[in-house]
């Protein structure tokens, strides 16, 4: 009797030390999160407040009765509907053209094992380590001498052209796509062209995944190059649109925090719907060294 | 496409491209026509312009050039504006060390039975994925001095406030504002060692793990003889790529102080060469140490994994 008593403590003490040496992990993370958090409340609050009561209230007070000004002089004044539309027209063209190119690319460079494509590979290798920033310095002329300053096309060429990453990608994932099925389908009398568009595109549909949802946040995300090559105040992006706050809504910070939730908005409806494949896909996209 | 074979002779060109050899180059060349045009314009063109015009004395529209030798590379290994640059990348450089060891800490607790442990990998990873403008204006703000007129206090000073401190000048003291920048790089950036790290732990069979801790391993000898070998690869490749990333740190420091009160970076000074200051050839000078560093770094890469298999 006495003893599964003094059992039954030990099971209860034994648990209850576990129990206590979760306290410290919950108590990390949960530290770790606020710092996340924190600052983003101040942020979520003050875009409800009116000027007033921005200048008179504390970070964490909230507004008497939120407004939603802000956001409307943020999304038509300030731009940042005009932004989300270019950045649209950007991705859109930039991810279509990546991934055709892309899937080309890597086809002929994975599929044909030649001394040329193996040159190719080799200097897409080099280009893949030029430090991006710097590299505009004499990029920058060769946009200007085609024409492309301050439109559209700029970043959008660039944003096809440079793109080495998904070109890995693709070629990685052909690894794992039998050449046996090309080869029967060579002899069917299928043409490579043929080939590529009916048999391999489809089947890479996964790697095409992976690499729209890395250039969603990279070029979502891109600041320098349309603040470089589009300074034309139509031509803003949703980045280059809420850099320009700085200047006229510089003492004006709840309209900058409206602008920054708006811009904020759809990559996280894109993290909430994606999660999952968001970790997997851009870990992948960084592992390709 | 020559051969002395009398068969291949006879066909005609047409027959050859119909071919298995004449399709594999027709395809290689009408695939590969786009992407090497843009290769060569957006990356061979300016890439060997900038090793020319880094010997030389030239302005943005290359109106007037001339030949100066390795004038603009002893300028950036002598002249105090540019070597200070290099400085201030050790910042972001023992930076990203704590930010390793952070990430591994905190991707260890996340491995453990842990509940909502999906909520809080949320919540950590999420910065990584935001807008990098919005993420610096965030931290302008949090950062901020109130100055009692147009602005209250920031997020910082008004947390030190509740613990009856006294509010500080973040951004303005060139002692702590570099402090500043690589804490805002940190909470933009772990998210993703965070879920690497997590990848790389969960990698390793569940089996090792339990049959260590059947025989007595404590949770530091199991972290120190089982988690820890099985994710050097990671650990190693993290490292490096944070030496890659100190020496090109650009938009938090460019857009939260505009590279002022000491706080530029060797990327913000080769831009403002540049684009301000007008100077293509030193400019040109900076990219080629920055690909040169970035070059040995990946070299060194190469040779510790070659090693490792």
């Amino acid at each position: 009797m006495k003893s599964t008593e003094t059992k039954v403590n030990k099971k209860v003490s034994v648990k209850f030390t576990r129990a206590l040496l979760q306290v410290p992990k919950y108590a990390v993370l949960i530290f770790c999160c606020l710092l996340v958090i924190i600052p983003l409340v101040v942020v979520l609050i003050g875009a409800f407040k009116t000027h007033d009561e921005y200048i008179s209230t504390g970070v964490f007070e909230l507004p008497s009765v939120p407004q939603f000004e802000n956001f409307k002089i943020a999304f038509i004044n300030g731009k940042v509907m005009q932004g989300l539309l270019n950045t649209a027209i950007i991705l859109a063209v930039s991810c279509f053209g990546t991934i055709i190119t892309g899937t080309m690319t890597a086809f002929v460079l994975q599929r044909f094992r030649t001394i040329f494509t193996r040159g190719v590979k080799a200097v897409f290798l080099f280009a893949s380590l030029l430090p991006n920033i710097s590299m505009q310095v004499t990029v920058f002329q060769i946009v200007s001498k085609l024409g492309m300053y301050d439109s559209l096309a700029a970043p959008c060429v660039l944003y096809i052209g440079t793109d080495i990453i998904s070109i890995y990608i693709f070629m990685q994932f052909l690894d794992n796509i039998s050449l046996s099925l090309d080869e029967s389908a060579f002899l069917d009398g299928a043409g490579y062209p043929r080939i590529y568009w009916s048999i391999i595109l489809p089947l890479l549909r996964p790697a095409i995944a992976t690499v729209l949802v890395i250039k969603f946040v990279s070029i979502y995300n891109d600041f320098y190059t349309p603040n470089l090559y589009m300074p034309s105040k139509e031509l803003g992006v949703v980045s280059t649109a809420l850099y320009r706050f700085i200047g006229p809504y510089g003492a004006k910070w709840e309209i900058i925090f409206a602008g920054i939730i708006i811009c904020i908005i759809p990559t996280l409806i894109i993290f909430l719907c994606l999660q999952k494949s968001i970790y997997s896909n851009l870990v992948t996209g960084s592992v390709k060294e | 496409m020559t051969s002395d074979s009398p068969v291949r002779v006879k066909r005609t060109l047409v027959q050859w491209l119909k071919g298995y050899t004449g399709q594999k180059y027709l395809t290689t060349f009408l695939f590969l026509l786009i992407p090497l045009v843009l290769l060569v314009l957006f990356t061979i063109i300016p890439a060997v312009n900038m090793g020319i015009y880094s010997f030389q004395q030239r302005d943005q529209l290359g109106v007037s050039w001339e030949w100066v030798g390795f004038d603009n590379y002893i300028r950036i290994f002598t002249d105090k504006d540019y070597l200070s640059t290099f400085k201030n990348s050790l910042y972001y450089l023992a930076g990203s060390f704590l930010q390793q060891v952070g990430a591994l800490l905190i991707a260890s607790i996340l491995c453990s039975k842990i509940k909502f442990s999906g909520l809080f990998k949320g919540i950590l990873f999420f910065p990584y994925m935001m807008n990098g403008v919005a993420v610096s204006l965030i931290f302008r703000r949090f950062f901020q001095k109130g100055d009692g007129i147009t602005n209250t206090e920031g997020t910082l000073n008004s947390i030190l406030m509740l613990f009856g401190l006294d509010p500080v000048r973040w951004l303005s003291n060139p002692d702590i504002v570099n402090f500043c920048l690589v804490f805002a790089s940190i909470w933009r950036y772990i998210g993703f060692d965070i879920i690497m790290y997590i990848g790389a732990i969960q990698s390793i069979s569940p089996d090792i793990y339990e049959a260590a801790a059947l025989d007595g391993a404590n949770a530091w000898q199991r972290f120190r003889y089982i988690v820890f070998p099985g994710i050097r690869p990671i650990v190693s490749l993290q490292l490096i790529l944070a030496v890659k990333g100190a020496i090109s740190v650009f938009e938090i420091p460019y857009i939260i102080t505009g590279g002022k009160t000491g706080t530029s970076t060797f990327v913000i000074k080769t831009i403002e060469t540049a684009f301000q200051y007008q100077k293509i050839g030193l400019a040109s000078a900076m990219a080629v140490v920055l690909l040169a560093i970035i070059l040995i770094v990946t070299g060194i890469q190469k040779a510790v994994f070659k090693e490792r298999r």
